[in-house]
C-alpha cells in the first residue's frame, strides 16, 4: 500500500494503481476520453491531467498513465488543470466538433466556444479502436500508420485486413463517430435523455436544425441566466 | 524480391532484439523499397502483425512504400540550404528529371526528395545523391550532378582517390600470394580465388585496385548465390565466420602481407560489397573501409 494525497485528502491505495484509477476510487472525477476500464492506459488525449507536487514546483501530468507513489501529492481540480483541460476541449472541439461525447465534455466544463481554425476531423487519435482491436479482439487488424501532421489510423495498404471479423468494436468505442445526438429522429438517436422531457429550446426557431448536446439538455437556457 | 531472399534476411536477425526494423532495412536495400507482399512475408514469418510492421514501415522516412529509383537524389531544404536559394535547386532537378518531389522517373533511374536538414548548413545549399553529399551547389552543377550519378560513381571512386594502388594480398593459411600476374585486370595482376558454390566450381578474379568492382570468373554464378572462396594454391577455405556489414553473409578473409586482412563478402552480387581492412590494431576495428563490388 502506498499513502498519496489527493486533493488534501490522505488516502491509502494499492500499489500499482495509478492517480486516474485510486482518485475515482475515492469519488473524486476526472474527466476522460481516451481511457477505458478494459483498455491499457494510454495517455492519448490528456483530459485527465492531474497537478502533482507541492508549490511552488507543481507539474502537471497525465493522471490515467502515472503510478501513485508514496507521499504523492495530487490535486484534481486546481485552477491550472482547469484550465488546461478546458484548452484541450478547445483543441478537441476546434478538430472535432461533431463528436457528442467531445461536445458533452465541452458542456460540463464551461466551454461554449473555441477560438480556433475550426476543421472537420474523422479522428482524433485516441487510439481507443486500435486498443481495442488489439487487446479485447485480439486482431491487430489496424493501427496507426505514418508520424506527424499525416498520422493516421487504418489498416495495411488501405485494404481489408485479413484479420478482421467485423466485429465493430473499433466503432462502438470511437468517441468521434458516434452519431450525435438527433432528438427528432430518435431511431438514430446516442442519447435519449432530452426525449424524455420537454425541453426548453423546443420553441426556438431552427430547432430541427439544432444540435442537442448539452448535458443537460436545459444548459443552453442556464448560461443565459445571468 | 523472391521469397527465399526474405526468408534468409528473416533468418540471420532471428532472435535480435529490434530485429524488425533490421529486417526492413535488408529489403529496402535489396529492392529499393517495401514490397507489399514482402512485409506480409515478413509478417508471416516474424509472426509480428502486419499491422505493426505497416507500422514501422510508414513511421521511418529511410523507408518508401513506393518503388525508388536506382540513383536517390535528396535535395536540403533546411533553414541554412534554404535562404542560399536551395528552392532554386529544386526546380532545376525537377526540370532535369522531369519529376516533382517524392516521384521517379519513368525508367527507374532516379528519385527526388527534399530533405529538411543534412546537418552539414555550412556547406549549404546540400544536395545528397546516393550517400554522396555535394556541397555549395548553383544550378549549373545540377546537370554535372546528375550526369555523375547516372554513370555510377563507383568507378570514379577509384580514380578521384587515386588508390590505384594494387593491394598485395596472400593466403592467410600458406602466404602464398593471391596476385596473379598472367591475369590483369585494369592493368593490374588480379586476385585469383577458387569459389565454389552447389557443386559449381571454378576461378574467380577480381580487380585488385582499391575501390573497384572489376572481376571475370569462370562461371557465371547467379546474383545471391553463396560462394565458398578457397586459396589455388593450398586449396584451404577463405571464408570466416565474420559477417559481412551490409548483407550479413559470411567473409572471405585474405591477409595483407604487411599484416592485416581484407575481408569480400561472399554473396555474389551484393550490392555495394564492401571490403574491410581489419585487424591492424584492436580487432575488429575497421581502420578503413572502401564500398566496391565484386
Amino acid at each position: 500500500m502506498v499513502t498519496i494525497t489527493i486533493n488534501g485528502l490522505e488516502v491509502s491505495v494499492e500499489e500499482g494503481m495509478t492517480i486516474l484509477e485510486a482518485a475515482r476510487f475515492f469519488g473524486f472525477p476526472i474527466p476522460t476520453l481516451c481511457h477505458h476500464e478494459g483498455l491499457s492506459p494510454y495517455g492519448a488525449c490528456r483530459l485527465c491531467v492531474v497537478e502533482i507536487g507541492e508549490e511552488p514546483r507543481t507539474k502537471v501530468v497525465s493522471s490515467c498513465t502515472y503510478p501513485a507513489e508514496n507521499g504523492l501529492k495530487v490535486r484534481t481540480a486546481s485552477e491550472r488543470v482547469l484550465r488546461a483541460r478546458r484548452m484541450i476541449i478547445e483543441l478537441l472541439l476546434a478538430s472535432c466538433p461533431q463528436s457528442k461525447i467531445i461536445q458533452d465534455l465541452a458542456s460540463a466544463h464551461g466551454v461554449s466556444h473555441q477560438r480556433f481554425r475550426q476543421e472537420y476531423e474523422d479522428c482524433i487519435m485516441c487510439g481507443l479502436c486500435v486498443r481495442m482491436c488489439s487487446e479485447q479482439m485480439v486482431a491487430k487488424a489496424i493501427g496507426f500508420r505514418g508520424r506527424g501532421t499525416n498520422r493516421s489510423i487504418g489498416t495495411p495498404f488501405d485494404v481489408q485486413s485479413d484479420v478482421c471479423r467485423l466485429c465493430g468494436a473499433c466503432m462502438y468505442i470511437c468517441p468521434a463517430c458516434q452519431l450525435r445526438c438527433t432528438f427528432n429522429e430518435p431511431e438514430k438517436a446516442v442519447c435519449n435523455a432530452c426525449a424524455n422531457f420537454q425541453p426548453p429550446c423546443i420553441e426556438q426557431d431552427r430547432f430541427h436544425d439544432m444540435m442537442c448536446y448539452m448535458d443537460p439538455c436545459v444548459a443552453c437556457e442556464l448560461a443565459k441566466t445571468p | 524480391m523472391n521469397p527465399e531472399h526474405i526468408e534468409k534476411i528473416v533468418q540471420r536477425h532471428r532472435g535480435e532484439q529490434g530485429a524488425l526494423f533490421a529486417i526492413l532495412e535488408d529489403i529496402q536495400n535489396h529492392c529499393h523499397y517495401l514490397p507489399e507482399d514482402a512485409l506480409r512475408k515478413v509478417s508471416q514469418l516474424t509472426g509480428e502483425s502486419l499491422v505493426d510492421i505497416f507500422g514501422v514501415a510508414t513511421f521511418y522516412k529511410a523507408f518508401s512504400l513506393k518503388p525508388r529509383g536506382n540513383h536517390h537524389v535528396s535535395v536540403c531544404l533546411g533553414t541554412a540550404c534554404h535562404v542560399r536559394s536551395a528552392p532554386g535547386l529544386v526546380d532545376e532537378f525537377t526540370q532535369q528529371l522531369g519529376i516533382t518531389p517524392g516521384e521517379t522517373t519513368g525508367d527507374g533511374e532516379f528519385t527526388l526528395e527534399t530533405v529538411n536538414c543534412l546537418g552539414a548548413c555550412a556547406l549549404g545549399p546540400i544536395v545528397l545523391v546516393d550517400g554522396r553529399y555535394f556541397s555549395n551547389v548553383k544550378r549549373p552543377d545540377v546537370k554535372k550532378i546528375i550526369s555523375r550519378a547516372g554513370a555510377g560513381f563507383r568507378e570514379s571512386t577509384a580514380e578521384r582517390a587515386g588508390s590505384s594502388f594494387p593491394l598485395e594480398v596472400v593466403c592467410p593459411h600458406c602466404r602464398s600470394a593471391l596476385l596473379d600476374t598472367q591475369n590483369l585486370i585494369e592493368d593490374h595482376p588480379a586476385i585469383s580465388l577458387m569459389a565454389s558454390s552447389k557443386g559449381t566450381s571454378g576461378w574467380v578474379r577480381l580487380s585488385s585496385l582499391f575501390g573497384s568492382r572489376c572481376h571475370e570468373s569462370e562461371h557465371a554464378f547467379a546474383d545471391d548465390t553463396q560462394l565458398s572462396y578457397s586459396c589455388p594454391t593450398c586449396g584451404r577455405i577463405l571464408t570466416t565466420a565474420t559477417p559481412c556489414i551490409e548483407c550479413g553473409f559470411p567473409v572471405g578473409s585474405l591477409a595483407f602481407s604487411g599484416g592485416g586482412s581484407l575481408h569480400i563478402c561472399s554473396l555474389w552480387g551484393c550490392r555495394s560489397h564492401r571490403i574491410s581492412l581489419n585487424g591492424l590494431g584492436s580487432p575488429g576495428v575497421a581502420h578503413e573501409e572502401i564500398v566496391t563490388r565484386v
